[in-house]
């Protein structure tokens, strides 16, 4: 179906799609200030997918060895390390009697010790309202599921790689290897655990993380929480604290899945505002009509000229 | 250099750590204006490089060589040129047949071509365009037919099938004319809908710049391979094509902001320069040697490698403005900067 705001704008994606009663949108809200880096996300998602490895090196950039979304890597947690200091909690901690995270007691005085703050975020697909991937894809391979995702359907994908270079936050990606693998030559990416969805199952990763900082659910109910954990934040003095990815109002018409960061968006590797590319498709074709209508005209007055 | 092996993109591990930081690569080139300030993760890259081999940037110089091939060849036919009709022609199928091995080569499947054809999306310029391939090249994969029926000895082009063949040799060449426009101006739509900085900034004006590159390539291909005498059309498509491939893509850089400069650098700063060097040379070549088959030849050559240069250039300026997370960042924290009466974000 064709509407108004079909290629730019708020919009409820499937029921856009064709879908006539389709079950309230679903996605995820990662919410950053409660991850803690364990990567239980990243190791569910490639065991319930059977995602192939992706490399096995030292990349020297913190904790973060896998590198980047792509096509054998669909939740990737981010560390980034920074000078300064945690904010302080508006009361203090309980003592739980558990295990202390940080460096030994040691005689050094606090002030001696240099500013050390770390940020963790686990990065997935968007599930973009206007998802430029599915907007290009020629084959009709990748399509909105009735829970409003975006998800490849293997068989079809002719590995064009068109959707590659259309995403905006550089998640989708066509599978180079391990030599064998029948997906390999094909687009691959967080599929939002379709076949859990189906049986009112949780995405393996958020079934997977300790401490809740994936949340899936109904993208209208996460959007209300994440306003709450937000607005929570800034109470307690964490003014850094900002959402991305919830308005629908913005360049991709808001996304499903989205996050609550603590620094610009561009600190964790994504855009910080993101335009789908086919918002400017009319233009696109309205200047080609132009140039291919000169270029009719152009040659036909190239032969007007008498011959000699 | 650390690269992620399987699925991803080369990775540039360790590019330092987060934070503000001077720009993005250094390089020998001096630049005037100071590099943008800006900030990414480990400086890697944020969206992905299409994942395409150098075959779609000749396939964007055959694809032109095609379409403006067409053109000419259907008006040769109906002006009473053989020679520029013959060239044209043969132009034509055989442009068309490579890029149609270039495209179907780059598929991560290409046992899989035809799922192509099972949807046609508007939202898709690739799947236009292979619609658009899937009409014009039928038509003027006929008009070619009629041409080599045409070389063939006069008892065999009393044959039913031939004989319909070289009958359906006009008609099928103006469909293909026709249709050709198109083929041509698809492929700036091709690049312009991605996330890639250079190629979408570039989406107003791009289509001009590869319509006029298509005309001077097929003109000078129709230069190249015809008698002076009735290469004069030829002459007039493959300037006229050049001078608006060269304003359209001064006119570009202009509207393209920050990524105009990936222009400028590295592999596709030379092919850039290599293009409007061949391109200039070809036209004013063309003109001053409307009566000398050498000098027309030399400038035909020249024009279709200036039209090469400038695909290639256009091309690996993309690449490059998607490696470099300055490209993506700066412009849109501008912009984001830019909001902030009424927005909710901090």
């Amino acid at each position: 179906m064709i509407g108004r705001n079909s290629l730019y704008g708020p919009l409820d994606p499937a029921p856009d799609a064709g879908y006539a009663a389709p079950p309230p949108r679903k996605g995820f809200f990662t919410d950053t200030s409660v991850c803690i880096g364990c990567k239980a996300c990243e190791v569910a998602c490639k065991e319930w997918n059977d995602v192939p490895e992706n490399l096995f090196e030292m990349l020297g950039t913190s904790y973060d060895n896998s590198h980047s979304l792509n096509a054998n890597q669909w939740r990737h947690v981010a560390f980034i390390e920074r000078p300064g200091t945690a904010p302080v909690p508006d009361r203090p901690a309980v003592d739980l009697g558990m295990p202390t995270v940080g460096a030994a007691p040691s005689d050094v005085p606090d002030e001696a010790k240099p500013d050390f703050q770390w940020l963790m975020s686990s990065d997935v697909c968007k599930h973009c309202t206007h998802a430029a991937c599915l907007d290009v894809c020629p084959t009709g391979s990748l399509f909105r599921s009735e829970f409003g995702t975006v998800v490849v359907q293997d068989d079809i994908c002719n590995g064009c790689g068109y959707c590659v270079a259309a995403c905006p936050y550089g998640v989708i990606d066509r599978r180079q290897g391990p030599e064998g693998d029948p997906k390999v030559g094909i687009a691959q990416k967080c599929t939002l655990c379709y076949d859990r969805l189906t049986d009112n199952q949780r995405p393996a990763c958020a079934q997977a993380c300790p401490t809740e900082s994936i949340l899936y659910g109904d993208v209208e109910e996460l959007r209300e929480r994440a306003n709450e954990r937000v607005a929570a934040l800034h109470e307690q003095g964490v003014m850094d604290a900002r959402l991305y990815g919830n308005d629908p109002e913005d360049g991709v018409g808001g996304t499903g899945a989205f996050f609550l960061l603590l620094d610009e968006p561009e600190v964790y590797g994504l855009p910080p505002d993101p335009v789908v590319t086919t918002k400017d498709l009319p233009m696109m074709f309205k200047r080609a009509g132009m140039a291919g209508t000169a270029m009719l005209v152009g040659a036909a007055l190239s032969f007007l000229r008498r011959p000699r | 250099m650390t690269e992620v092996r399987h699925g991803g993109s080369p990775g540039r591990a360790r590019d330092g750590a987060p934070g503000r930081k001077r720009g993005g690569k250094g390089g020998a080139e001096q630049v005037m204006v100071p590099e943008a300030d800006f900030t990414s993760y480990y400086g890697r890259p944020i969206v992905k490089p299409a994942p395409w081999e150098k075959d779609i940037a000749y396939y964007l110089f055959t694809g032109g060589v095609a379409a403006g091939s067409s053109l000419l060849g259907a008006g040769a036919d109906l002006t009473g040129r053989p020679g520029l009709r013959r060239v044209a022609r043969f132009g034509s199928l055989g442009s068309l047949g490579l890029s149609i091995g270039f495209l179907v080569h780059d598929l991560g499947k290409p046992s899989r071509f035809l799922n192509m054809l099972r949807v046609a999306k508007l939202t898709s310029p690739m799947s236009v365009g292979t619609w658009i391939l899937s009409i014009h090249g039928p038509f003027a994969a006929l008009a070619s037919g009629a041409e080599i029926v045409s070389l063939l000895p006069a008892s065999w082009q009393r044959v039913g099938p031939l004989r319909l063949v070289a009958v359906l040799g006009r008609p099928a060449g103006l469909v293909g004319a026709l249709t050709a426009p198109p083929v041509a101006a698809y492929t700036a739509v091709l690049l312009a809908d991605t996330a890639t900085p250079a190629w979408h900034s570039a989406h107003e004006e791009l289509p001009f710049v590869f319509c006029g590159s298509a005309a001077a390539a097929s003109g000078g291909l129709g230069l190249l391979g015809s008698p002076v005498a009735e290469a004069g059309p030829a002459r007039a498509f493959a300037v006229g094509g050049a001078v608006i491939e060269l304003a359209a893509e001064r006119r570009m850089e202009q509207s393209m902001g920050l990524s105009a400069e990936t222009l400028h650098r590295g592999t596709a700063g030379r092919w850039m320069r290599a293009a409007t060097a061949l391109t200039v040379a070809g036209a004013a070549g063309a003109l001053v040697g409307r009566r000398s088959r050498v000098l027309s030849m030399v400038s035909g050559a020249a024009l279709m490698a200036g039209s090469l240069c400038t695909r290639m250039g256009v091309y690996e300026a993309g690449l490059a403005s998607a490696r470099d997370p300055k490209y993506t960042v700066v412009p849109q924290r501008e912009r984001a900067d830019r909001w902030v009466p009424g927005d909710d974000r901090q």
